[in-house]
């Protein structure tokens, strides 16, 4: 304190406000590590830092209170990083973030009960939004918690199992003013919760009922809420034409609605969307019905209507020609592996909607270069065109998509027969951020240089089995696409560690994916974690070279990771070890690793606390202490015993397989 | 003593009243113009109609004897004889409209009814005796006999009202004989008087003899006394003629539609109401709820029961004739179903003035055994909640409880306020879960139980650790292995003085993602992240 005085005299930093301070903080989002930069600058600046910041998403509930006390302006507080959160965690923030606390996700933790809830309710009493989801041990005493929580806006109990409607009518009676609620796989609830639901929550504005046991008899009363925009019925089998024909009654507010996987609805149900839900802006009619001219009559008169997904819909060419004409101007289409798109049926509709900005056809089997050529000459808008397995489609038919659809920013063309020329054409697409061109077998270097010239926004990158690619592809993305954060190159057999050695000049890559590339060795990890330092996801299955040696730097560096699969790499209880001290890792992937032992493998699970996901062969288990599996389980992370059969090489399998398909 | 103990003793004093006050008694029943001349043959037609007034009377006659001129009748004097009246008269001035007099039908009912009353006779000369032997028995038999007594006698009146109704119309054809029609007819409510009159009359005859023994339980019933507060505070001739209102009557029949004055309106007591049996072997006074169940069992008192007109159904001859509608008021005063009641609603049969006056009017004694809180005053609905109870049971905050859930949420959705509560069992369980949760930092505990690891670094912790460890027992040295805080210092083979990354600041290291991905940890472990924390 005494040495700092008079530099503080002199520290002009110091009369910088707060509200510079502050605003010179919004600027810094992009990357943590400058915050974190700044609060070392000096003490106001720590100060500022401390106060500036709202979200908060720590990886160990133990460091909790220290962190909270640190940050006293908490709004947000996201513990979806700690698996285990108990009813004394839920009470010391609760009795630290007090009245700041807006929004708490507790959707990936579990070990906290009702009674941590209901502290956190009663302290917090500003709370606007709690995210339960998964919290199949939460029972309806937890809903009572929750229903204390009068400003609640906002609920998820996805997969909350064990709530039952009595649960669910506590929170319709004491949380008034909810306005989202997601009820998403909440088996124990029915149509008298939902009614309640309804009656006494005014305000709902989203509604998600995916797979809740309800009838026909919930539509009325939930159809009342003048409010309603967002209504997701997914995989409500108990609802058919007579319950949507409800709907006629009027229901302006309706702008999306989601019955997906509803069996039992037909065109005769929805024809009274006509009358009731002209507002509706996005319907998903997804494993629904087929699409019949009949169905796309029901639709005729939705005028707002721009989004329709038909995925895994039986579509008849008739059916697409008269959604073609009834629709008044569609932006999204869907029709991902629907049987029965032709050429006919899909150019009648292409032709129709020219503002079309999504176009999803992923294994639309029978569509070919017509198809591609309406395509390209009137959506010419296009955003987003997914067409994975469209396999009679020619390589020519990729040059056009190129020259016309300029506008192009996610593109996947998986399992297609595109080529270089096609790929130098698609390089046009300058806006291009993701890129999938998976199981593409006619691509070399040769067109993965165009992408790498020209688009240089490109964030995404998947290459999965392209075998004509080498380290000169790979050369020219990295040097082309410093954005790029995600690449597969699973199965690129020619790629060595001169690639990873490039790519380890995007500095934001997150996602590496080489899975099964026998020619990387421990070099090009190393290099990788030491130039990508937000690597959170790393596959390495099957590159057998890599062994101790890689992963050293990799846990030293790489302090971000969260994923890792390591299965079949020449690693020892050493470099496990080693990854363990890692504090991010969640998810172990770690099957037939020769050099581990039982006792290696102990000690890194053990000290390893944020595991999530450990996945080992089974041979394993009885090696394992009882009680330590036990204890490691308590601290939320679940193994996932395997029996798989160690596999030499089953690449020549799939090579095999690839040269049968035409 | 308890109210049952004190109805029985108010309903049933001529038990003790020994054989010639008996006697008294059921000739003081006679027409009663001219009660004092008795003779044994009338006395049939005499407790029929006024049998109510009479019970009551007597009852009365011990707590307050009074004098027996009508004039000096006090306010609270006998409310019900002039409901008997009423009724009487409803019936008759009903039964003039719709029916012809059939004199051979009436010959029969009232044979029947002699029949009926000579049994009764018996009966009570039956208990008479019995207790000139045993004088020490217990309050039991005594209410059983007196309930015998008050069933028989309740059937007797039913029948003598029905009968007296399908007398009215030949009254106002032709000046019967009988005085008794002859009296009812001429002077409809005026002749009532006398019915109290004769009352009080026999209260005193036989009342004042024997106040003296028992009148420490003859204490007044409070209910009783009610009952009359609520009736006819003046004088019951004028009350008698103010119930007479048309709009009462018009009123009546609201529930079911009836017209008013197509059926005829009937009052038990609640002596009646509440007895466990209104049907009783004369021989060995045995009760039963059904006559068929004491025609079965009189065949075991010998041969003339067997007889296939002894089993056979005693109504039949009544039903004969064509029968009124029937249909029956609670005598609690300022119930619906009271027929003063401005809008009267009648009860169909005895079973439902039966299971409305306790459901209404009584204490709730039988408690459900599961849930020790539902309280029914009507054993069948014991019985019904008893089914249900336990299994699915909906509550309310408000403490309402619902078999059905419907029904809870219907009632959730009407009212403010209210939640469902979950049901007490669950409650109990999660008590105790917030026990286990409330004892904050759990590090003592040795077990292997979730909630005792607190796998926060800190150094106190790992003493519960390395005790979990000892018990596993499989690993040598259990903090090398099993405390996370040794894993900076281990040595991998070389590659400990790995360099450390140029940006690693070494005083806060947090262990936790700042806004998104990034993590600024240090290689030191968490122990010293959460050290640098202040």
């Amino acid at each position: 304190m005494k040495r700092q005085k008079p530099v503080e005299c002199f520290n002009p930093f110091e009369f910088l406000s707060e509200e510079i301070l502050f605003t010179i903080l919004d600027c810094l989002d992009e990357n943590p590590l400058d915050k974190k930069s700044f609060a070392l600058v000096c003490k106001s600046f720590y100060i500022a830092e401390s106060r500036h910041r709202k979200t908060l998403k720590p990886l160990r509930s133990e460091l909790l209170t220290a962190i909270l006390n640190r940050y006293p302006c908490i709004t947000h507080l996201d513990l979806s990083l700690c698996p285990r959160i108990t009813d004394n965690t839920l009470i010391v923030v609760s009795a630290l973030c007090k009245f700041t606390l807006h929004s708490i996700d507790l959707s990936r933790s579990k070990f906290f009960s009702h009674v941590g809830l209901a502290n956190l309710v009663l302290n917090c009493s500003s709370l606007l939004e709690i995210d339960l989801s998964n919290g199949t041990e939460l029972t309806d005493s937890a809903a009572v918690a929750i229903a204390a929580a009068k400003n609640l806006e906002k609920l998820s109990l996805a997969r909350c199992k064990s709530i039952s409607d009595s649960g669910i009518g506590c929170i319709a009676v004491g949380c008034r003013k909810l306005r989202v609620i997601n009820l998403k796989w909440c088996l124990g609830v029915t149509d008298f919760g939902v009614g309640l639901l309804a009656v006494k929550c005014k305000d709902i504005r989203s509604l998600d009922l995916s797979y809740v046991p309800i009838t026909n008899k919930s539509l009325p009363s939930i159809l009342q809420l003048q409010y309603l925009e967002d209504l997701v019925l997914v995989g409500c089998f108990g609802i058919d034409d007579e319950g949507i024909a409800t709907f006629s009654r009027g229901c302006p507010s309706v702008e999306r609605l989601n019955i997906a996987s509803c069996q039992n609805v037909g065109h005769v149900g929805l024809s009274s969307l006509t009358n009731g839900a002209r507002n509706l802006r996005q319907l998903i009619l997804a494993y629904g019905s087929p699409v019949t001219p009949a169905l796309a009559a029901a639709l005729q008169k939705l005028s707002k209507l721009h989004s329709i997904k038909l995925d895994g819909c039986m579509v008849t060419c008739t059916g697409l020609q008269a959604i073609g004409n009834c629709c008044a101007s569609l932006r999204e289409l869907s029709l991902s592996k629907c049987p029965g798109v032709t050429d006919e049926g899909l150019s009648s509709l292409l032709l129709k909607h020219k503002q079309l900005r999504k176009l999803d056809i992923t294994c639309c089997r029978k569509i070919t270069h017509v198809s591609i050529a309406n395509i390209t000459t009137s959506c010419t808008s296009l955003i987003s065109l997914r067409m994975e397995s469209c396999s009679l489609i020619p390589k020519e038919a990729f040059v056009s998509i190129g020259e016309c659809c300029h506008l192009l920013e996610e593109l996947d063309l998986t399992d297609n027969k595109i080529d270089d020329e096609g790929l130098k054409s698609i390089s046009r697409c300058s806006e291009l951020s993701s890129l999938k061109i998976g199981i593409c077998l006619n691509i070399t270097d040769e067109g993965l240089t165009h992408v790498g010239m020209s688009c240089p926004k490109l964030i995404e990158l998947d290459l999965y089995r392209c075998a004509g690619i080498t380290d000169l592809g790979i050369a020219a993305i990295a040097r082309g696409c410093p954005r790029l954060e995600m690449i597969n190159m699973a199965y690129c057999k020619d790629i060595t560690d001169s690639s990873l050695i490039s790519l380890s000049k995007c500095s934001r890559l997150n996602t590496l994916e080489i899975r099964g590339c026998p020619s990387i060795s421990s070099v090009g990890l190393s290099t990788i974690a030491m130039g990508c330092r937000l690597l959170t996801k790393l596959d390495i299955k099957k590159c057998h070279n890599i062994n101790d040696v890689g992963i050293l730097p990799l846990a030293h560096f790489s302090q971000n990771l969260r994923q890792i699969n390591l299965s079949y790499c020449s690693i020892t209880d050493v470099g496990l070890l080693a990854l363990a001290s890692i504090s991010c890792l969640q998810s172990i992937n770690m099957m037939h690793l020769r050099g581990l032992t039982a006792n290696g493998l102990a000690a890194a699970l053990l000290a390893c606390g944020g595991l999530t996901k450990v996945k080992l062969h089974s041979s394993f288990k009885p090696l394992l202490s009882k009680p330590l599996c036990e204890h490691i389980e308590a601290r939320g992370c679940v193994f996932h015993w395997r029996d798989k059969a160690f596999q030499a090489d089953n690449s020549k399998g799939w090579k095999l397989q690839l040269e049968d398909m035409p | 003593m308890d109210l049952k103990g004190r109805r029985c003793s108010e309903a049933w004093p001529k038990s003790r009243l020994g054989n010639d006050s008996l006697k008294t008694l059921t000739l003081d029943l006679e027409p009663f113009n001219q009660f004092n001349s008795l003779q044994q043959n009338q006395k049939w037609n005499g407790p029929d109609n006024f049998d109510y007034g009479y019970r009551i009377a007597t009852s009365y006659s011990e707590v307050n004897p009074l004098p027996a001129p009508l004039s000096s009748n006090p306010d609270n004097q006998i409310k019900t004889p002039s409901q008997v009246d009423k009724q009487t008269i409803e019936a008759l001035i009903s039964a003039s409209k719709l029916q012809d007099w059939d004199p051979r039908t009436m010959l029969s009912n009232l044979s029947f009814l002699e029949q009926k009353i000579h049994q009764l006779q018996d009966l009570v000369h039956l208990i008479v005796g019995r207790e000139g032997r045993a004088v020490g028995r217990p309050d039991e038999i005594e209410a059983q006999q007196q309930q015998l007594v008050t069933a028989d006698l309740t059937s007797i009146i039913v029948q003598l009202i029905s009968t007296a109704g399908s007398l009215l119309p030949s009254v106002k054809n032709t000046l019967a004989a009988n005085p008794f029609v002859g009296q009812l007819g001429s002077s409809s409510g005026v002749g009532f008087p006398h019915i109290l009159d004769a009352n009080d009359a026999m209260q005193q005859d036989n009342g004042g003899s024997k106040v003296s023994d028992h009148s420490d339980q003859i204490e007044p019933p409070s209910n009783c006394r009610h009952e009359q507060n609520n009736g006819g505070q003046s004088n019951p001739l004028v009350s008698t003629i103010e119930e007479h209102d048309p709009k009462d009557e018009e009123d009546a029949g609201e529930g079911e539609n009836l017209p008013p004055g197509s059926y005829e309106v009937l009052q038990l007591e609640k002596e009646e109401i509440l007895a466990p049996h209104t049907h009783f072997c004369m021989i060995c006074g045995k009760g039963f709820k059904r006559d068929a169940n004491l025609r079965m069992h009189m065949r075991g008192h010998g041969d003339e029961y067997k007889t296939p007109a002894a089993l056979a159904k005693p109504q039949k001859e009544s039903n004969s004739e064509p029968m009124l509608i029937k249909r029956y008021s609670c005598p609690f005063a300022g119930c619906k179903r009271n027929k003063d009641h401005k809008k009267f609603q009648p009860l169909k049969t005895i079973l439902c003035v039966k299971n409305h006056y306790k459901r209404t009017h009584c204490d709730k004694s039988y408690t459900c055994s599961r849930c020790n809180s539902k309280k029914f005053s009507v054993i069948a609905d014991l019985k019904t909640h008893e089914k249900h109870c336990g299994r699915d049971k909906w509550l309310c905050s408000c403490g309402t409880t619902f078999s059905r859930k419907d029904k809870l949420f219907g009632h959730i959705a009407l009212f403010q306020g209210h939640t469902p509560a979950l049901p007490p069992e669950e409650n109990k369980v999660s008590s105790g879960a917030s026990d286990l949760g409330g004892s904050s930092e759990v590090t003592e505990t040795t077990q292997v139980e979730p909630t005792g690891f607190n796998f926060s670094s800190g150094t106190s912790n790992v003493g519960s650790i390395q005790d979990d460890v000892d018990m596993k027992g499989n690993v040598d040295d259990p903090t090398g292995y099993f405390s996370p805080l040794n894993f900076d210092t281990c040595n991998f083979g070389g590659f400990h003085e790995f360099p450390r990354p140029p940006f690693e600041v070494s005083d806060s290291s947090f262990a936790f993602l700042l806004s998104g991905s990034c993590n600024y940890i240090s290689k030191t472990g968490g122990a010293s992240g959460s050290d640098a924390l202040e």
